[in-house]
């Protein structure tokens, strides 16, 4: 695990600065295997204790075993339970633990306008650093996942760490260590990826014909993948995305917008600069004062 | 469990019935993972829903709750109709071959002897033919129709699998396809576990829903080998040694039996329980029971008990009827005959069938004792809290103690797992407030009763004065020195027949094959003995190593008995001696003595040909496929529909329900019928919580936060009841309200050519805790047992349920 506990930044949100690059760390990532997952939510549990999270109310039950209903500042991972009927009728229960994925080229950093809220280690762990977070909600807007969410208490953005606090000491994510069946594996990309094929073999030999692993390539890969016996269908999972990108909106607002953004900022500045030469800087004469105190008087009557 | 936790990833198909273990054992499921991540185990699920097991089972297979006996007969015709049986094994290690005496029948649902006016049976016919030399006849050729084998392919003939789907509503190619999985380990080298927990025994024919398994895995051979077995989870972490501890009202420790009125004189209650052989050379290991008997005597009475007074065997109390279960005990005390009730670490108001009458029971006590960590629905029954517990307290004269003990993480002491392991563990807190260990409460209660005897005398003070109490520390006797009480040791010093010193006086015994029936031991609970030694306290070992990485782990604590991990363990080796799974050996015959990685299950000198049988506690020594007179209702399993039942029972109308289950008066008026509550209930738990503790803790309580139900697509169509409303559901015994989960998991099913759906009920909220307010599954519930173990009914039984208006909170 040692490898793992490298929290040199790669990354940081809103900074041209490149971190300086002491050495390249391995990769880690987290295996959700949903065809071994039994909804125990035992990984749900570990995480609010882990992460001293609670929810200030209980809640309510809504039509299903997911709870709470949704993601939220208090909790960071959610089951999430789907009951699905192939096309010959036989019906599956698709158990999905949803959380932060870690995208290799992560959407969220991205979006955001503040800098350092958003880190990402060399180990692949997306982190949010509170105390630069100003709560403007652009990193949700960035995410493909729909993972990020605003606390209305301190107008700060929440979503799993993957435990980095946990992993630079050498230790498995809360969820991955509390998980009874080892449907939660964590552990190098390289070797979690290899597990995976082993499991999908295994998968296939069982009849799931389109087993497969999802990492998907249009956010640069994940830290967080999952073993689907539905590969080929990534959204009959609650909604998981087939083909997740980083919104173009973002995309374009962070890519080709903002060269072009600062080159209008630059050109204002010019402009004035130029404008200031040639006509003089602005005065304020009689007349403009006269016509301000009768606005000022119509307003009081 | 007659194997372990860990031994399930031996299995080559995991047969989960009568059971949600990924739901209600999510940490042991690890293993079935671990079966089928590692011996392309295949995962068989047969439940009522299609449940958190189901979701990662290879095969699901839905049934009517209540219909598990008509299933597993057919599996048993299916088995024995495509010989896929292991031959070699169920001839010498079953009674297949064994005659039954001539007025053995069963006609028209009864079996022979049956008394309508004792709703009863004469069980003397259900037993061997006994030849001249007073050993049972059999035919190992299997010709006589007499044979057992022959009798139960008669008797299951009537199951096919038309009639299976019939009464069980399994369409026919599931079962089909459910029989031919199970089927595939009747080769030698092949293994099926079952594992099966409260959907087995909570219904009124439960103990038969087991016995019926366990014919199905004699005939496969799987009883006895590594990755077979019958696997009964164990609902609490301690439950298991409740039993061992003999804390049913009709035993004591060790499964001795409590004597009954009949038997006023040892000698009496002898006559049945240290039987003889009934084949030439067999173990009968019960032979031993007056030695148990006189030790677990001497351990409680000390000097008191001696040769002269039968062992104090006047001090046992003697029983009336076949036992004070929590049953009788309510009814009684719903009949005021119970005064005074001490209720330690359970909460009969949620657990108990028919709350209405539960909570009109402790209503009529002059006092209740509730001993629990937590302020449980029980300690407050007398409280108003509307429709959820409609008490009122000016009518309620019970005085109530509510005494705070400790929980676990408070105490040392040791926990009985499923596996039959006694693990030590150590304190981890200290306990909250006024908080005290149920050892103190207990010894506090003892004392002072037993200076009031010693004060005013009484009836019958003996068995109370003369109860030994010699522990350091008298006021709370540490957990260490009640354990190595329970062990036993030597009272004097033990000697064999030549005066060789045997045992020192005080010696911790290493195991129960040391036991005196002379008074010269003494000994707590015979199947503990050997947790703690002189070597130490073998419970606190933790040692992982596991030899052939076969999940035995032999230094792993204690198991019992005799830290012997797989009972029955000489059946997973032919006549012969030699393993019949060669990859997964558990003991063989080396030329000379039984060896292996276990604790060998058999005298490790006898002989392969002295033809000893591997079942040593039976007086045939063989796996029993006919019971004899051990079971209420017949030697064979037969189905008899719940006593709330949407049919009357298809294969024999006129005897529908199990003939000889108790019903008392009263409850017999409570029941339903279908015309009023069309629909079949079951009830049964969620992983997110643990009964009705968890519901205290807070993230437990966000996990799942309030009650529902959970009814079929097709009944809420018909009903109009959409997703997440508000539903009222009743029984004719109360009412529940709480919100509709509309699910795919459940589906109508037709038996005997209607359509019936099930409605589920998950029974975790009550009015204490910090999730949502509830009702309790129990409000709905019926109050009748099984006939053999009384454990009630409550996986069957008749409701309605209709669209209701928001409740007004």
């Amino acid at each position: 695990m040692a490898d793992f506990q490298s929290l040199d930044i790669r990354r940081r949100s809103a900074s041209t600065e490149v971190p300086p690059n002491i050495r390249e760390a391995t990769q880690i990532a987290k295996l959700i295997d949903v065809s071994r997952c039994i909804g125990c939510k035992a990984c749900q549990a570990a995480c609010m204790e882990w992460n001293d999270l609670r929810e200030e109310e209980v809640g309510s039950f809504n039509g299903s075993y997911d709870n709470p209903a949704d993601l939220s500042p208090a909790t960071w991972t959610l089951m999430r339970f789907t009951e699905w009927e192939d096309p010959q009728g036989n019906l599956e229960w698709l158990i999905r633990k949803d959380g932060c994925m870690h995208c290799g080229d992560p959407g969220c950093l991205k979006a955001c306008p503040s800098p350092g809220a958003i880190v990402q280690y060399q180990n692949g762990i997306v982190d949010f650093i509170s105390e630069n977070c100003i709560g403007c909600g652009y990193c949700i807007k960035g995410c493909p996942f729909n993972i990020p969410r605003l606390s209305q208490a301190d107008q700060k953005v929440y979503k799993c760490t993957l435990c980095s606090d946990r992993v630079a000491v050498g230790q498995e994510p809360a969820c991955a260590k509390a998980c009874p069946t080892g449907a939660i594996a964590f552990g190098t990309k390289h070797d979690m990826t290899e597990w995976a094929g082993e499991r999908i073999e295994d998968l296939k030999s069982r009849g799931f014909d389109q087993a497969g692993l999802y990492d998907p390539p249009g956010v640069g890969g994940t830290h967080v993948m999952y073993v689907l016996h539905h590969a080929d269908k990534p959204s009959i999972y609650a909604g998981l995305p087939n083909d997740p990108h980083i919104s173009r909106l973002v995309q374009a607002w962070k890519g080709v917008m903002k060269p072009i953004a600062m080159a209008g900022l630059a050109f204002t500045a010019v402009v004035g600069f130029v404008h200031w030469m040639v006509a003089g800087p602005n005065e304020v004469h009689p007349e403009d004062e006269a016509k301000g105190r009768d606005v000022l008087d119509r307003q009081d009557t | 469990m007659t194997n372990t936790w860990q031994d399930i990833k031996n299995a080559n198909v995991v047969l989960v019935m009568g059971g949600n273990a990924a739901e209600a054992h999510p940490c042991g499921f690890k293993w079935v993972t671990e079966a089928k991540q590692h011996n392309h185990a295949k995962l068989v699920v047969v439940d009522p829903r299609f449940t958190r097991t189901a979701s990662v089972a290879d095969l699901y297979a839905p049934i009517r709750p209540g219909t598990d006996i008509a299933f597993l007969n057919g599996v048993m015709r299916y088995l024995l109709e495509k010989d896929a049986i292991q031959r070699e094994y169920v001839l010498a290690f079953t009674n297949a071959s064994l005659i039954v005496k001539e007025g053995f029948n069963f006609q028209d649902g009864l079996f022979s002897g049956f008394s309508p006016e004792k709703k009863d049976y004469d069980r003397s016919s259900w037993d061997y033919e006994i030849g001249e030399d007073g050993f049972v006849k059999s035919d190992p050729t299997l010709a006589d129709p007499r044979c057992v084998i022959n009798l139960l392919k008669q008797h299951v003939a009537r199951y096919t699998p038309e009639t299976v789907s019939r009464v069980c509503g399994t369409p026919v190619e599931k079962f089909l396809a459910v029989c031919e999985l199970i089927a595939s380990t009747a080769p030698p080298d092949k293994a099926l576990t079952s594992m099966y927990a409260l959907g087995w025994t909570q219904h009124s024919v439960g103990s038969q829903n087991i016995r019926a398994m366990a014919v199905v895995q004699l005939l496969l051979g799987n009883i006895g080998v590594a990755g077979g077995g019958m696997n009964a989870l164990r609902g609490h972490s301690n439950i298991q040694g409740l039993t061992d501890m003999g804390l049913l009202s009709n035993l004591m420790p060790g499964y001795l039996t409590l004597p009954k009125d009949s038997e006023p004189i040892l000698a009496d209650y002898m006559k049945t329980r240290g039987f003889k052989p009934l084949r030439p050379g067999q173990t009968s290991y019960w032979q031993n029971y007056k030695k148990f008997l006189v030790s677990f005597q001497k351990s409680v009475y000390g000097p008191a008990a001696t040769a002269d007074n039968d062992w104090a065997y006047d001090y046992l109390p003697k029983l009336d009827v076949p036992g004070y279960d929590i049953l009788r005990a309510f009814d009684m005390m719903y009949g005021g005959k119970i005064n005074g009730y001490i209720c330690q670490g359970f909460n009969p108001l949620q657990s108990f069938p028919n709350k209405k009458k539960i909570r009109a029971a402790l209503g009529k006590l002059k006092f209740l004792v509730v001993m629990d960590p937590l302020e449980t629905e029980t300690a407050r029954f007398w409280e108003n809290h509307g429709d959820k517990n409609p008490s009122d307290p000016s009518k309620i004269a019970t005085e109530v103690f509510l005494l705070p003990t400790t929980c676990f993480a408070e105490e040392d002491g040791s926990l009985t797992n499923s596996s039959r392991w006694l693990q030590w563990h150590w304190k981890a807190a200290d306990a909250p407030g006024e908080a005290k260990s149920d050892i103190a409460i207990m010894s506090g209660l003892f004392r002072r009763m037993r200076a009031m005897y010693q004060k005013d005398g009484g009836a019958f003070p003996a068995p109370i004065l003369d109860l030994t109490w010699n522990y350091t520390n008298p006021i709370e006797p540490g957990p260490d020195e009640l354990a190595k009480e329970v062990n036993g040791k030597a009272l004097v010093d033990v000697k064999d027949a030549n005066g060789a010193v045997l045992l020192r006086a005080g010696q911790q015994l290493a195991g129960f094959a040391q036991l005196r029936d002379d008074g010269t031991t003494a000994c707590g609970c015979w199947i503990y003995s050997g947790s703690w030694t002189e070597a130490g306290n073998m419970m606190a070992r933790r040692d992982a190593t596991d030899p052939r990485e076969q999940g035995l782990a032999p230094n792993w604590a204690f198991s019992w008995p005799v830290n012997r991990r797989i009972m029955y363990n000489r059946a997973s080796a032919d006549p012969s001696g030699k393993p019949w799974n060669p990859a997964k050996p558990l003991i063989q015959w080396n030329g000379s003595a039984w060896s292996g990685i276990d604790v060998p299950d058999y005298l490790p000198s006898n002989k392969p040909e002295a033809g000893v049988g591997p079942f040593i506690m039976l007086a045939e020594g063989m796996g029993r496929l006919f019971a004899r007179d051990q079971m209420r209702e017949g030697p064979f399993p037969e189905h008899y529909e719940p006593f709330e039942s949407p049919v009357a029972n298809p294969l024999h109308p006129k005897v529908s329900a199990n003939p000889v289950a108790r019903v008392f008066a009263g409850d017999a008026a409570d029941f339903g019928t279908v015309e009023k509550f069309p629909y079949v209930a079951t009830t049964y738990r969620l992983t997110e919580h643990f009964h009705f503790w968890t519901k205290h803790a807070k993230i437990n309580a966000i996990l799942q936060p309030e009650e529902f139900i959970e009814i079929g697509e097709a009944l809420a169509k018909e009903k109009g009841i959409a997703q997440g409303e508000w539903v009222k559901l009743s029984s004719n015994r109360g009412f529940v309200v709480a919100k509709a989960y509309v699910t795919k998991r459940l589906k109508p099913m037709l038996v005997d050519g209607k359509p019936v759906h099930t409605i589920g009920m998950p029974i975790h909220w009550g009015f204490t805790g910090a999730a949502r307010p509830g009702f309790g599954a129990n409000v709905l519930t019926p109050f009748v047992g099984d006939a053999n173990a009384e454990t009630p009914e409550f996986k069957a039984f008749l409701v309605n349920v209709e669209k209701t208006a928001v409740p007004v909170a």
